[in-house]
């Protein structure tokens, strides 16, 4: 049993929080946001400099064969500076699932490319009324003289906009079945926006659209989503820490009735239960990550269930509370506070809610 | 980062749980099992047990009976004694006033108390609160006045528990009234419960059992040998004892133990899913606890430095979950049958001390407050 980062992982640790501190500060981020296509394509090609986007990937498809505990500090890291780029889209999902379930073909054609920056991914998979139940899809797959043709329509697709490639899951004879589709192909069509936490996601229509097939079905996607749950996990742990960082100091620089506010016992005894929450969050986040990549099935489910209700539970409440102590200003757009709870926001219920998992924990 | 325990930790852990079945007598894990009171002779039986097993004291310098365990090791040993359903080891001696006489005690001091402590020989009892100092400890009254080579003990002190099997007990006194602050003219002194002069009064909780006590001196004369540390330096000696206080009341093992029971127990009651949520959030609470309990204990081992104030919240935590335990198995519980349900409330009224002692839950958000966020 042990808690710490090796060698490589203290070292990469070091550099994304070196990055993130100095060219992710809120301003960048924040024309970030605004810029047209709502991320930086300078700051995609640093991650690739820096090897982020090859690092769950074998070494022969320029990555790092790393696994959740690897990408740990990276989201922690993301998280604390509310990174919008679509690295848990491309990394964390569309990429990892040619890794897992493309050919060899597929893997040489798409992984180094993502690697190196050129390809970004998204995982269009949700449809109206599925609400967190993975198995709910509706999109039908066909075969066609020259592989398959898709029809269907996805929702809430995170990274869809700026997407290359897009990993579609539909049904074909075998049941739930995975499809590689180029974004520009004809037939996609999409109606994108900006959701709550400023990242950019699009509704997705697939009019029979020409795809190539994956392997793996419903327990890959099981299975993915369970490790990009585990990746949110890590990034709420870093958010959390940003916002009981900026709501202490807060406490001790507001004054009313001549002292910090710091001084009066109800917000000391608030303040406290936030920093217990981030230290109870650090700690699920550990297990989701160090399990992510477990062999079996249910121990893995088990403790992602686990440390998503922890965590779904402590985003709310540091959220809230970070709001509440700042007072008016937490509600405005100019403090980073109201973007953070933004993001937790949204962490708070994807990949499923604490109601989600507290039923499939139970049900385990 | 590995949370899985290695081969050897695992190995360890096995023996340990091996030598339990072996050696805990089967009276004493009935009475366990069924929450019933434990006499001061089961509580010695099974301290002695451990202490020929050279098992008692496992954080001791070894040249004392401690074992030289890594603190992993410590916390399996712990938390194997606690999931077996171990009798508590009272932790008077062996876990506050050993850790202080090894601190701050004479070579004298040392070798008059410590082998008595390790084998079992004095039960010991800690006279720290007063009717009106409860958190704001360092208020106390109890006086003790120096008279030749004796000091003469007057005052109350109240929660004691366990005084009524008690040899002897730890005392904060108040040598000096004159001093402005408070926390100064504070002493730390051991006396016989043997003394004349001390009358012990029973205080009976809600659940109608006898823990705690009110214990009264009365002209108790104290060999002035007796005083740890310097007299005036109690409080020093206080806070050192409070920090290893807490690093022990997460209770980890014990509540996997209730817990794995409370789900046997509540099977019948699962298709209720406000009940099964609420027991799903509390094994949730109890596996967030026993990581952060771990990350703890490896930052000591990293950095060597003792736990640092925030491990307050384990306090919290362990409290407040032993208590959710309480009430569900209450709640799990079949309300017609007063056999079944008494038990189980009774243990629920009494557990609701754990919020309350050792530092109230609020007292440990001020320490976390001002020592590890600086408010």
């Amino acid at each position: 049993m042990n808690f710490d980062y090796n060698e490589e992982q203290q070292l990469l640790a070091d550099s994304v929080r070196r990055f993130v501190q100095k060219d992710y500060d809120f301003e960048r981020r924040r024309k970030i946001v605004a810029s047209e296509h709502g991320f930086s394509p300078e700051v995609w090609s640093v991650f690739a400099d820096m090897g982020l986007l090859g690092l769950p990937f074998s070494t022969e498809h320029g990555g790092f064969g790393g696994g959740a505990v690897d990408l740990l500090s990276v989201m922690e890291a993301f998280g604390e500076a509310l990174v919008v780029e679509p690295y848990l889209a491309t990394v964390g999902l569309g990429a990892r699932f040619v890794a897992k379930a493309g050919s060899a073909q597929q893997k040489k054609a798409i992984l180094p490319a993502v690697a190196e920056g050129k390809l970004k991914m998204a995982f269009a998979h949700a449809e109206a009324g599925a609400r967190y139940d993975l198995a709910q899809v509706r999109a039908q797959a066909k075969k066609a003289a020259d592989g398959w043709r898709i029809e269907g329509e996805k929702r809430a697709v995170i990274g869809a906009p700026m997407a290359d490639k897009l990993v579609v899951s539909a049904r074909s004879g075998a049941g739930i079945a995975l499809f590689l589709v180029d974004r520009e192909a004809a037939g996609v069509s999409l109606r994108p926006y900006r959701t709550l936490d400023e990242m950019r996601a699009a509704d997705v229509v697939l009019a029979g659209v020409r795809a190539e097939a994956l392997e793996g079905g419903l327990e890959l996607i099981e299975e993915a989503t369970d490790f990009a749950t585990a990746l949110v996990c890590a990034e709420a742990v870093g958010a959390i820490q940003y916002a009981n960082d900026a709501t202490l100091e807060y406490l001790k620089t507001r004054k009313q009735f001549g002292v910090p506010i710091g001084a009066f016992q109800a917000l000391q005894h608030r303040m406290v239960d936030m920093v217990i929450s981030g230290e109870q969050a650090r700690s699920m986040a550990c297990l989701a990550c160090s399990k992510a990549d477990a062999a079996s099935a249910s121990e893995r489910k088990r403790a992602i269930s686990a440390a998503k209700i922890k965590i779904a539970d402590a985003c709310r409440h540091v959220s809230q509370e970070s709001v509440q102590l700042h007072g008016g200003m937490g509600m405005t757009e100019e403090l980073k506070v109201s973007h953070t709870f933004r993001r937790l926001t949204m962490i708070a219920q994807q990949f499923g809610d604490a109601d989600h998992h507290l039923e499939r924990f139970a049900s385990l | 980062m590995d949370l899985n325990y290695s081969a050897d930790e695992l190995a360890f852990r096995d023996q340990v749980r091996a030598w339990i079945a072996a050696n805990l007598p089967g009276d004493l894990r009935e009475k366990m099992e069924t929450f019933e009171h434990l006499s001061r002779d089961d509580l010695m039986r099974w301290h002695r047990i451990l202490a020929r097993q050279g098992w008692v004291a496992p954080a001791w310098p070894k040249e004392w009976g401690g074992t030289g365990w890594s603190v992993v090791e410590r916390y399996l040993f712990e938390e194997e004694l606690g999931y077996a359903g171990c009798p508590p080891l009272i932790p008077f001696g062996l876990a506050m006033c050993a850790p202080v006489l090894l601190r701050f005690g004479t070579e004298a001091q040392k070798k008059r108390f410590l082998p008595r402590i390790y084998n079992g020989d004095d039960f010991w009892c800690q006279g720290y609160s007063e009717p009106g100092s409860g958190s704001d400890l360092a208020s106390l009254k109890t006086k003790a006045a120096r008279q030749g080579e004796h000091y003469v003990v007057n005052g109350q002190k109240i929660w004691t528990t366990a005084a009524h099997y008690a040899d002897w007990i730890f005392c904060l006194v108040r040598t000096d009234p004159t001093l402005e602050k408070k926390q100064e003219g504070i002493s730390f002194l051991l006396i016989d419960m043997k003394s004349p002069g001390i009358t012990v009064r029973p205080l009976i909780l809600m659940d109608g059992g006898h823990d705690v006590n009110e214990v009264f001196f009365d002209d108790v004369k104290v060999p002035a040998e007796n005083l740890v540390h310097e007299e005036g330096k109690g409080w020093t000696v206080a806070k050192y004892l409070l920090g290893y206080e807490r690093m022990n009341t997460g209770r980890i093992g014990e509540s996997k133990r209730e817990l794995a029971k409370l789900k046997k127990f509540a099977a019948a009651r699962l298709g209720d899913v406000g009940f099964r949520d609420r027991l799903s959030r509390l094994e949730v609470e109890l596996t967030a606890l026993e990581i952060t309990n771990l990350r703890f204990l490896d930052r000591m081992r990293r950095s060597g430095q003792p736990p640092g104030a925030d491990v307050s919240m384990l306090k919290i935590k362990g409290t407040e979950i032993q208590q959710t335990l309480t009430e569900l198995m209450m709640q799990a519980a079949d309300p017609a049958e007063c056999g079944e349900i008494d038990p189980l409330a009774r243990r629920y009224c009494n557990m609701r001390k754990t919020t309350i002692y050792a530092g109230s839950n609020e007292i440990q958000r001020n320490i976390i407050a001002k020592m590890t966020l600086g408010l």
